[in-house]
């Protein structure tokens, strides 16, 4: 908004997305202040990281997470913040239903309390996680005091080959520039690999940007996004949609740009990709072998590995498909969207899950839930021998009861394989939906490639 | 805030890289609606064995580093979720400045809002500081905010790096939300605008 050479630019922010863990202190500084919230209406809240996953009907039983979401309750009360709450048919993970309610629109600068709301630039949008003092601003002024970031082109060339997901497309990028190496940056996804995929697809490239130290990941809209927008429900009407359009045909990049950084894949080298380590950097192909830490590089990395592979408890050398599972999950902001749930259904239709695995899937939202429901792939999940869950972040993080126990190994289709993530001691594999979903049928990791 | 004009302290070296916000303070403590007692659960899963009795394995246990308020870490410490309870649980146990090769964007810019100051030095600066940590007990540094340098006990000076606006936040302490009300009218302006 002002950008004197003297001062730090102050960026107005259009949406600001609020949930029950990041927000209650900022809540409680705006009142020592005596301050107010500046715009409400731009202000949605939802209660996703800590609610049971189980029938919603019984209380609570952890009371302290239940505090929590009655105070971000109290708050939205106070303050007028709607708030899609655990009741609500609208609930869900925050960044499932920014978009999915059309609250996410290109060329809108949204922040949230929430490091995964890069995720909401998959529609062009300049999105970002914030620490709760600077939600308290957001609050306060609508606007945050932001430098200006370098920009970084990851241009993804060429056609998926079968079985390889956007999962995979992020994952393999974070494997070649590291979890560092986008800090500093706002990268740009471009390439006809990137066009080539759905919004939903998008968005979990995007949403993964920041496991690479990126704030923000985008995609420049097109047709594809524009479409996806139409109709959903606070997204503009009739002639103003289309008044729309045209302003967001405007926003992509100029042809010829230059960045700052850019790096090229060729999507056809992209194979399914599998974690082996404690950070979603350590990855390799499906094909490929747990790593030596011998052969790392730096004292470092070497350390590091030895570390992952101790928590892991994992030999050097091992093929990633001879390492059994316990548990898989399915969900979470990066893949608990309705297409990964038909990928994954489609996998599991017909098939049981191996008997000493249990399996659950939890949607990303209480519609994406319905949709599913809908198009009976509850039914087959259920009957290949995995739980259905209610709509929240559950063993993403494992805040709320769904948690690994000590020592237990999770297939998982969440974002981050940090030792204790999904319950302390337990160990993450970070996959596809498509891979996690067959190797809850047998049991270890298996090449979806190859699966029958 | 707490302003941040100069410290000198007790130094102890953490040599991990990428030190995730999930380790500096596991999700478990994230449920409180306070701002406070987060000190106590800092680095929670390696601080504590199961039965809940301090590590011994762990460094912040070594009796050595007890009074530490200088923390040296990895490479892209604090990467990972958001979290402000990160900022928190570190300068309630005590830190007032960390040490590290990098930092990750959103933990960095939470610490500047909480009178911590992260200093990234060039790694060889941060392996040898390091390494005086390990091998001369009671090891301390002194950070001049306003000098912008990290001062060893034998004099060497390390400059490092800072935003002008972050260091005359942290130098004065100052309210960031009333420093942008002063441009209400900016911000209505740009609201109301065609
Ligand atoms: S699903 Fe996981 S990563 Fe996404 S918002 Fe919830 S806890 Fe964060």
């Amino acid at each position: 908004m002002r950008a004197s050479a003297d001062e730090v630019p102050i960026l107005y922010i259009d949406t600001h997305l609020v949930h029950e863990v990041t927000s209650p202190q900022a809540f409680e500084g705006l009142r020592l202040n005596n301050r107010k919230v500046r715009r409400p209406n731009l202000t949605f809240a939802t209660m996703d990281h800590n609610v049971p996953t189980t029938d919603r009907s019984l209380p609570i039983t952890d009371l302290i997470a239940a505090k929590q979401m009655e105070t971000l309750a109290e708050n939205c009360a106070e303050f007028d913040i709607p708030l899609y709450d655990i009741d609500s048919p609208d609930q869900g993970i925050v960044h499932v239903i920014g978009p999915e309610l059309g609250i996410t629109q290109p060329g809108m600068t949204i922040v949230c309390g929430d490091s995964h709301t890069s995720t909401h630039g998959a529609l062009g949008a300049l999105a970002f996680g914030i620490g709760t003092s600077e939600i308290e601003h957001v609050l306060a002024t609508q606007c945050l005091l932001q430098q200006k970031s370098e920009t970084f082109e990851i241009r993804i060339d060429g056609t998926l080959p079968y079985g390889v997901t956007a999962k995979d497309i992020i994952l393999a990028i974070i494997g070649h520039i590291g979890i560092d190496g986008g800090n500093g940056a706002v990268v740009e996804y471009t390439g006809s690999a990137i066009r080539a995929l759905s919004i939903e697809e998008r968005m979990t490239v995007c949403n993964m940007s920041i496991e690479a130290g990126a704030r923000a990941g985008m995609i420049a809209p097109d047709d594809t996004t524009y479409k996806y927008i139409a109709g959903k429900r606070f997204a503009p009407k009739d002639e103003d949609f289309d008044a729309a359009v045209e302003r967001w045909k405007q926003l992509p990049t100029d042809d010829g740009a230059t960045y700052d950084r850019t790096l090229i894949l060729d999507a056809a080298d992209i194979a399914p990709q599998v974690t082996w380590g404690t950070n979603p950097g350590m990855v390799t192909d499906v094909t490929g072998r747990v790593p030596d830490p011998a052969d790392m590089e730096t004292t470092d990395d070497k350390r590091a590995a030895e570390h992952a592979l101790a928590y892991m408890d994992l030999q050097p050398g091992t093929p990633i498909t001879d390492i059994p599972v316990d548990r898989v999950f399915i969900g979470s902001c990066t893949n608990s969207r309705i297409s990964d749930l038909r990928a994954a259904a489609e996998v599991a239709k017909g098939r049981k899950v191996a008997a000493n695995v249990s399996a659950m899937v939890v949607p990303g939202s209480q519609a994406v839930k319905r949709q599913a429901e809908a198009e009976g792939l509850d039914a087959v999940f259920r009957e290949a021998g995995f739980e259905w869950r209610e709509a929240g972040c559950s063993m993403c993080l494992g805040m709320n009861p769904d948690t690994l126990s000590p020592g237990q190994r999770c297939a998982s289709t969440s974002n981050r394989n940090f030792e204790g993530r999904q319950g302390k001691g337990g160990r993450t594999h970070l996959v596809s939906p498509q891979m996690a979903a067959a190797t809850a049928v047998t049991g270890r990791f298996v090449d979806i490639r190859k699966f029958q | 805030m707490e302003a941040f004009k100069e410290h000198v302290g007790f130094v102890v070296p953490l040599d991990r890289i990428n030190v995730d916000t999930d380790q500096i303070i596991p999700k478990q403590f994230l449920k409180r609606i306070e701002r406070t007692g987060f000190g106590d659960f800092l680095f929670n899963d390696w601080r504590y064995l199961e039965n809940g009795d301090p590590n011994p394995e762990f460094v912040l246990n070594d009796p050595r580093y007890a009074n530490a308020s200088i923390l040296i870490a990895g490479a892209n410490f604090g990467c990972g979720s958001s979290r402000e309870h990160a900022p928190w649980a570190l300068q309630q146990y005590g830190f007032k400045a960390i040490l590290a090769p990098s930092f990750a964007d959103i933990f960095r810019n939470n610490c500047y809002k909480n009178g911590i100051l992260p200093i990234a030095l060039p790694a060889d600066v941060i392996a040898s500081l390091s390494q005086e940590a390990h091998d001369t007990e009671g090891y301390q540094l002194m950070v001049d905010l306003e000098a912008q340098s990290v001062i060893c006990p034998d004099g060497t000076a390390h400059t490092f790096e800072i935003g002008d606006f972050e260091k005359h936040c942290l130098l004065n302490g100052l309210d960031e939300i009333g420093w942008t009300l002063q441009y209400e009218a900016d911000i209505a302006a740009y609201e109301n605008r065609g």
